[in-house]
């Protein structure tokens, strides 16, 4: 059903000089103690990582939460802000295809669908034979679902000895980590123009739509990028 | 709160889930030599570097309390070292977190 070899492939990406561990454990760390402080109680922090696997919806549903917001209202806010999954999953799944792998498995996979597992599968996905790349693929989400969960249950654990001097820490070491993974992805021209733009634009439409910003700047960013011509 | 924390959780993992599964379900006849496919590719690049660049300029929760400058320089100097190792990913990671320490608790 699962290609163990690729599956260990994927998960062994945790392990080395780019693993994303580290990173996911800061967050996921920092969020647990938000968690706690917000009145969750562990079984609910631990489902919230494992079903929502996605950090900045999170926050939305901790904050919304706090205020009494009513369902419909969370469920628009976190799904603008998470909707950033949308392209990104259309800007991968293509290249798992095979004929061979069940419809069912990518359905289920998609979960794993994050900035981390993302990074890293764009990274290497084309040394990897078709045939097992959705495989792969499991093995890295696997790999990182388990660390978020892992981290959130550690984060709620600890949440008394994080002084806020250290969750300030904590809170440069996502965005760090994910900006060096993009600067290493800028190996040609147009992925670069992408990258490039698309950090300009955030914080500059953030300053008149906070909500549609990053949305719009990558839109914007992103279609640039693609009507360059690469000279070949 | 009128609502019980569980089917918050819930809401928040359908709304999440709702934009992989729309992924998944418009990528089932794209082909990865598409030009839409690309399209795709450098919108989703540029919206997550859109993110990740906010993030450190209009951060969110704690790092809100940390100085913009000093937001900014750690950022710097850790890409910096991020190019220097020849893309190692773990170093520039630590440094992140142990130079906005020093920065915050202003040793």
């Amino acid at each position: 059903m699962i290609n163990r070899k690729f599956f260990y492939l994927g998960l062994r990406s945790l392990a080395g000089t780019s693993s994303p561990a580290l990173a996911l454990a800061a967050s996921f760390i920092a969020l647990g103690a938000i968690f706690k402080h917000s009145g969750f109680n562990l079984e609910q922090s631990v489902a919230s990582s494992l079903f929502t696997y996605a950090l900045p919806g999170q926050l939305v549903m901790t904050e919304s939460y706090l205020i009494g917001a009513s369902l419909i209202n969370i469920f628009i806010s976190v799904w603008l802000v998470n909707f950033r999954f949308y392209p990104m999953t259309v800007a991968l799944m293509p290249a798992l295809h095979h004929k061979n792998q069940p419809r069912w498995k990518y359905y289920i996979s998609c979960h794993f669908l994050a900035v981390s597992s993302w990074l890293i599968m764009k990274e290497g996905y084309k040394k990897i034979d078709k045939r097992f790349r959705l495989d792969y693929w499991i093995g890295i989400g696997s790999g990182t679902l388990t660390s978020a969960v892992l981290s959130t249950t550690f984060g709620y654990l600890i949440s008394d000895y994080l002084s806020n001097d250290l969750m300030i820490a904590l809170g440069i070491v996502n965005p760090v980590y994910f900006l060096c993974m993009m600067v290493g992805a800028m190996t040609n021209i147009k992925t670069t123009v992408a990258i490039v733009m698309g950090g300009i634009l955030g914080p500059i439409f953030y300053l008149f739509t906070p909500e549609w910003s990053i949305l719009i700047s990558g839109f914007i960013g992103g279609s640039l990028a693609f009507l360059i011509k690469e000279k070949k | 709160m009128s609502y019980s924390i569980a089917i918050i959780i819930l809401v928040t993992s359908v709304a999440t889930y709702i934009s992989r599964l729309l992924g998944v379900l418009t990528s089932e006849r794209l082909s990865s030599k598409s030009k839409v496919f690309d399209w795709f590719n450098y919108v989703a690049y540029s919206i997550l570097a859109a993110l990740m660049v906010r993030m450190i300029i209009f951060p969110n929760g704690a790092l809100q309390d940390a100085e913009i400058s000093s937001r900014i320089i750690v950022t710097i100097i850790c890409l910096s070292v991020f190019i220097l190792t020849k893309k190692n990913l773990v170093i520039p990671t630590i440094l992140s977190f142990l130079l906005l320490t020093i920065f915050v608790l202003g040793v």
